[in-house]
């Protein structure tokens, strides 16, 4: 039965498909640790419940009666500010520390976050329903929610603009000139405050718009946040800081790892299997690493 | 030096704090007896837990105003304490300890959930305090040997086995396909076993048995398996978030199986939240308000059910009725004892075998209620969705909907 998959050519087609949806919308989570981290030298453990919280807009939408594909829109704005809330409060306290005193801090911003929605939305699992419907290939044989469709397409609508908007702004280049040395920005006129807020505004926002495609897709709950947190780190990590098409191909192969990994380890498997993928990638890249300093030597 | 400082001050005021709630309440004071009880007020089962709550609270006031409980002539009435145990079973174990040695509490309710109740159900077991729960059905609980322990509600792997017989039945007797998909927590794996034994029972066939995780929000992967071997009957138990998920991905993959039965339906309302898609699918429950049993506290399930509503704003899910006919349980065996002595309430409580309007309740040695069989309901909803309701469809004695099988396939629906 575990190889299944393989028996039955349709499912593996299937398989990939998913994965590739749903490695596109890891992607997009991903980009925005990628941006904050290579600004601020911060990972940010609450990416994940940032995510919870922008689906939760889009729940809340629902709920009154409007379409939750409109939280793409509403969620990014108001997340922005939460974002740069969090950078005014906690964040600018800890930027020029070192990489330890942030990953604390912001693990406690994520635990915080869990409890404050649990309180404040109560503990049940809650999704969006979008009516999309379902679009059927090779007579019935694979199918791909809509949902899952139109959340991968506005992942690359948003990360595309965002690519432009670090080109082209002023605010962009901005930030990409602190990215590079944060000294140097400042002492030609660059507000590095302001650039670090903005792109924890940012990088929130970009949680907002995936948390709405979530709760859109998937099912939301405040306690589920860390899983996306991990994913994106991972894909982070395999990609490497400052690289867009990097983090969709790993954000893609990622995807369909977890749905091959589903499909032949079984579900309960599924995130283990990240983590594990995680500590192989660590090792590796450990190992490389050494071996370049041997060589050196 | 300043740190220090905070640290002592701190430390002083706890001691204070401490030493002022020490005051110990005694088992039964004055007119009052104090029942213990942790529950999850906050954390991922506060919803659960406070629909636990509600049930107690709501049987407290119901018992209290009709006469409360007689014991050696005298009348008393209920009260319980309550702590948060967070959701998590090491600050519920160590709450269980705090009631029963600081405040003196001799007679417990149970937490939300199995686990919990597994976590608390030593520490009652230790001090010899009896304990009656109405929400931990794990099997695990009723094969401890607990002496202390009482459950008012039928033991998970009874839950959805109902469910294969009754595929069986509608396959002319012969043996089916089952396809299942569980969570690996206690209860699930209970729920589980439960299947296994129906499976083998009737010659059934597993051809797909998934685990779920803990984190799930995709099952994507199993039911495209599902859609590839097509089995007779799909059963999910994983919670809320897996009925919800069940249900949103079966709809968007156009999973036809000719019956879909679960867990967890109301607790998730399934049919609220997933509308017409959700129709069809068969749940297990402890309780429906449709059944006819009766007490003269409550009156039937429908009286329980107004009731509540009106002073709770919602439909009582089954977790507020089992929390309720608890406390009735507690009320008799105290009347019966005519004691407030904890191993002569115990064996009252042992030899309990009444009727209440959440069901008829008889315990086994092993503390589980034998005396009241699962329901199994469908949601049925009508022609534009706008409106779905749970029927109960089996046991056919209490069923007052023909069961619908199979499934309209998705592409009549």
């Amino acid at each position: 039965m575990d190889f299944l998959i393989f028996q039955v050519p349709m499912l593996t087609l299937q398989a990939t498909l998913d994965g590739v949806l749903l490695g596109i919308l890891f992607a997009l989570i991903a980009y925005g640790m990628a941006l904050q981290w290579g600004v601020m030298n911060i990972i940010n453990i609450a990416q994940g419940d940032l995510v919870i919280l922008g689906g939760y807009i889009a729940y809340f939408m629902y709920l009154w009666g409007i379409h939750p594909a409109w939280g793409v829109i509403v969620s990014p704005f108001i997340m922005y500010f939460v974002g740069v809330g969090i950078y005014k409060l906690v964040i600018n306290k800890v930027v020029d520390r070192d990489l330890f005193i942030s990953i604390l801090a912001t693990f406690g911003i994520s635990i915080l976050f869990m409890q404050l929605m649990n309180f404040a939305f109560g503990a049940d699992v809650v999704l969006a329903n979008s009516g999309y419907g379902t679009t059927m290939l090779f007579d019935n044989s694979v199918t791909l929610p809509n949902s899952k469709i139109f959340s991968a397409f506005i992942s690359i609508i948003f990360a595309i603009g965002l690519v432009i908007y670090m080109k082209k702004s002023k605010l962009g280049r901005a930030i990409r000139a602190t990215a590079q040395n944060a000294r140097a920005a400042k002492i030609l006129g660059v507000d590095t405050e302001k650039v670090y807020a903005a792109t924890f505004g940012i990088n929130a926002a970009l949680c907002g718009v995936a948390g709405a495609l979530i709760s859109i897709t998937f099912t939301i709950h405040p306690y589920m946040g860390l899983p996306y947190t991990i994913r994106s780190f991972m894909i982070v990590i395999v990609a490497g800081l400052g690289n867009l098409p990097g983090v969709a191909m790993s954000g893609m192969g990622l995807g369909v790892f977890e749905e091959f990994a589903d499909y032949i380890l079984g579900t309960e498997f599924r995130i283990g299997s990240v983590f594990l993928l995680l500590v192989l990638i660590l090792v590796y890249r450990r190992f490389k690493l050494s071996r370049k300093r041997e060589y050196l030597k | 030096m300043k740190i220090n400082k905070i640290i002592l001050s701190f430390i002083s005021a706890l001691a204070l704090l401490l030493s002022t709630s020490v005051t110990s309440f005694a088992k039964v004071v004055g007119d009052k007896i104090i029942l213990g009880s942790a529950i999850s007020l906050t954390g991922k089962y506060s919803s659960n837990g406070v629909h636990t709550q509600n049930g107690y609270n709501m049987a407290v006031d119901r018992i209290n105003s009709m006469g409360g409980v007689k014991v050696g002539g005298k009348t008393y009435k209920f009260e319980i304490i309550y702590y948060d145990d967070e959701s998590n079973p090491k600050r519920a174990a160590q709450l269980a300890e705090r009631l029963i040695s600081q405040d003196g509490v001799e007679f417990m309710l149970g937490p939300y959930s199995s686990g919990l109740t597994k976590a608390i159900a030593p520490v009652t077991e230790k001090y010899g305090v009896p304990m009656v729960e109405a929400n931990g059905a794990s099997r695990s609980l009723f094969t401890k040997g607990y002496k202390y322990l009482f459950a008012v509600l039928a033991p998970a792997n009874l839950y959805l086995d109902v469910a294969i017989d009754l595929a069986v039945e509608k396959n002319g007797g012969k043996p089916v396909k089952i396809a299942q998909a569980f969570e690996q927590d206690a209860f699930s794996q209970d729920v589980r076993l439960g299947i296994l034994e129906a499976a083998e029972r009737t010659g059934s066939k597993i051809i797909i048995d998934d685990k779920l995780p803990k984190e799930l929000n995709d099952m994507a992967a199993t039911l495209a398996k599902v859609k590839a071997v097509k089995p007779d009957v799909l059963v999910v138990s994983g919670h809320t978030k897996g009925a919800l998920t069940a249900i949103r991905q079966i709809a968007e993959m156009k999973v036809d199986v000719p019956m879909l039965a679960m867990t967890h339906c109301d607790a998730a309302k399934l049919s609220k939240q997933h509308g017409k898609n959700s129709e069809y699918a068969l749940c297990a429950s402890q309780w429906h308000k449709t059944l006819t049993y009766k007490d003269k506290f409550f009156g039937d399930g429908m009286k329980y059910a107004a009731d509540f509503e009106k002073e709770f704003k919602y439909d009582p899910p089954y977790q507020a009725a089992e929390s309720s006919a608890a406390l009735l349980v507690f009320k008799d065996a105290f009347e019966r004892a005519n004691s407030f002595d904890k191993k002569k309430v115990r064996d009252a409580l042992a030899a309990t075998n009444m009727q209440t309007f959440y069901g008829n309740i008889k315990f086994a040695p092993g503390g589980q209620n034998v005396d009241k069989p699962m329901v199994l309901f469908q949601v049925m909803c009508n022609a534009d969705g706008s409106k779905c309701e749970n029927k109960v469809v089996a046991p056919t004695k209490w069923a007052s909907a023909k069961l619908i099988h199979p499934i309209p396939s998705w592409s009549e629906r």
